[in-house]
């Protein structure tokens, strides 16, 4: 249950943000997305949770493989923690919710209502959402943002446990996570705009626009 | 698939969910109707089933935004989208919970506001048929029409622009089978040919919709 990435190029808003990129993350394995702000994180792990179609290139999943986690927690306001995590679980077809919950130390908010937790304890909810899905590839676009130094270690547990069961992670981040078997990958090299772009392959609006 | 069905109606229901808002409007709309045509009562009569149409099309309209607008902002429909759950399959329960918290409460009202207008008696059944059978194409055409919005701001405009023309048959259709229904006419024939239109956008809508969702979501 590999995942593999070959040449592949990724656009956002029909803009084309990375080329050539290639990689693969075998089961146990973690790799870190590197890059300054705008360098593509966002867009490769879109393109790899399938949300946009990538322009060329393959990419090699499980089918229904990739559990994706993007900026925005996903979380509805009105439901309480434990209703919002079980109808997840209902989503994916898993059974209980009690690992999640233990993992990210939720058992006292079962019953508060989402929309009045902490901006931390948001995002360790929609973290917890990644256990319920049982997918073996997760796709975390800065999963850290506002979580404390306690909490990110916490989140970094959950990822060592998520791969000696044999799953695989690609995060994005800036920070060190404390994973010491993770590899990164400074993806800088293949942003479009550090390359040099020829007139006919350029984007015929982009070309239109400068004329 | 039952799980969505059973949130969105959660939500529906709970604080700011937004159920009773298209009843509300229904019921104002309709109370309003008289006061603006007048005490003439041979006139009220006659437009009653097209006044009943209209106002459940409009209170049917003021909701169509939240289909997919609230799951957009906060990041859930990416993660549907990501989910073993096809969009269309999505979208076709998004439509589900939007006519049982909209269509549904309109249907039930229309018999005491259509006693308000002097509606005769025997054309009771046919409007009850008429938008039972009617309100699901409201929904799966509106939920459409939310797909194909949902990324814009202030979309709910150009959402009842894009929605309006589409529910002329849907409108002809029922507000005819009412008005026969009421003169005491057969009205079994726009009443068939309102169950056609709504099976076909049934069946055929929650494609477009997903269509037009993987599109948005880019």
């Amino acid at each position: 249950m590999s995942l593999s990435v070959h040449s592949l190029s990724c656009a956002r808003g029909g803009i084309q943000v990375l080329t050539g990129v290639g990689f693969a993350v075998a089961p146990g394995e973690a790799l870190i997305l590197r890059g300054p702000n705008g360098a593509g994180k966002t867009t490769l792990l879109r393109t790899l949770a399938g949300l946009t179609p990538p322009l060329e290139g393959r990419i090699d999943a499980p089918d229904d493989g990739i559990a994706y986690a993007g900026h925005a927690d996903g979380l509805k306001a009105q439901l309480s923690v434990a209703e919002n995590l079980r109808f997840w679980a209902g989503v994916f077809g898993a059974t209980g919710i009690e690992a999640a919950v233990e993992a990210f130390d939720l058992g006292e908010l079962l019953d508060r209502r989402a929309g009045n937790l902490s901006a931390g304890q948001k995002r360790r909810l929609s973290l917890a959402r990644l256990l319920v899905t049982g997918r073996p590839v997760w796709c975390l676009d800065e999963p850290t943002v506002s979580l404390d130094v306690d909490n990110v270690a916490r989140f970094a547990r959950a990822v060592e446990t998520h791969l000696s069961n044999g799953g695989s992670a690609i995060i994005a981040t800036h920070i060190d996570l404390g994973l010491p078997t993770a590899r990164s990958l400074d993806i800088t090299p293949f942003t479009r705009r550090n390359q040099p772009v020829t007139v006919d392959e350029a984007d015929p609006f982009l070309s239109e626009g400068a004329l | 698939m039952i799980g969505l069905l059973i949130r969105d109606l959660r939500l529906a229901i709970r604080a700011g969910g937004g159920f009773g808002l298209g009843l509300a409007f229904f019921l104002i709309v309709i109370v309003l109707m008289p006061f603006g045509i007048g005490p003439e009562t041979g006139m009220i009569t006659r437009i009653a089933p097209g006044i009943l149409w209209i106002g459940a099309l409009l209170a049917c309209l003021l909701s169509l935004d939240r289909i997919f607008a609230l799951d957009w902002e906060d990041g859930s429909l990416e993660l549907l989208a990501t989910s073993p759950l096809p969009l269309e399959a999505v979208a076709g329960i998004k439509a589900l919970a939007h006519w049982i918290t909209t269509g549904l409460p309109l249907v039930a009202a229309a018999p005491v506001l259509a006693i308000l207008l002097n509606l005769p008696p025997e054309g009771f059944p046919w409007l009850i048929a008429s938008l039972a059978l009617g309100t699901p194409a409201l929904s799966a055409i509106g939920t459409f029409g939310a797909a194909l919005t949902v990324g814009l701001k202030r979309g709910g405009l150009l959402l009842s622009l894009l929605v309006l023309p589409l529910y002329v048959p849907t409108l002809l259709f029922g507000a005819e089978a009412a008005r026969r229904g009421a003169e005491g006419m057969d009205a079994l024939t726009p009443l068939a040919l309102l169950a056609g239109i709504t099976f076909l956008t049934a069946a055929a809508m929650p494609f477009a919709a997903a269509a037009a969702l993987r599109v948005n979501l880019r």
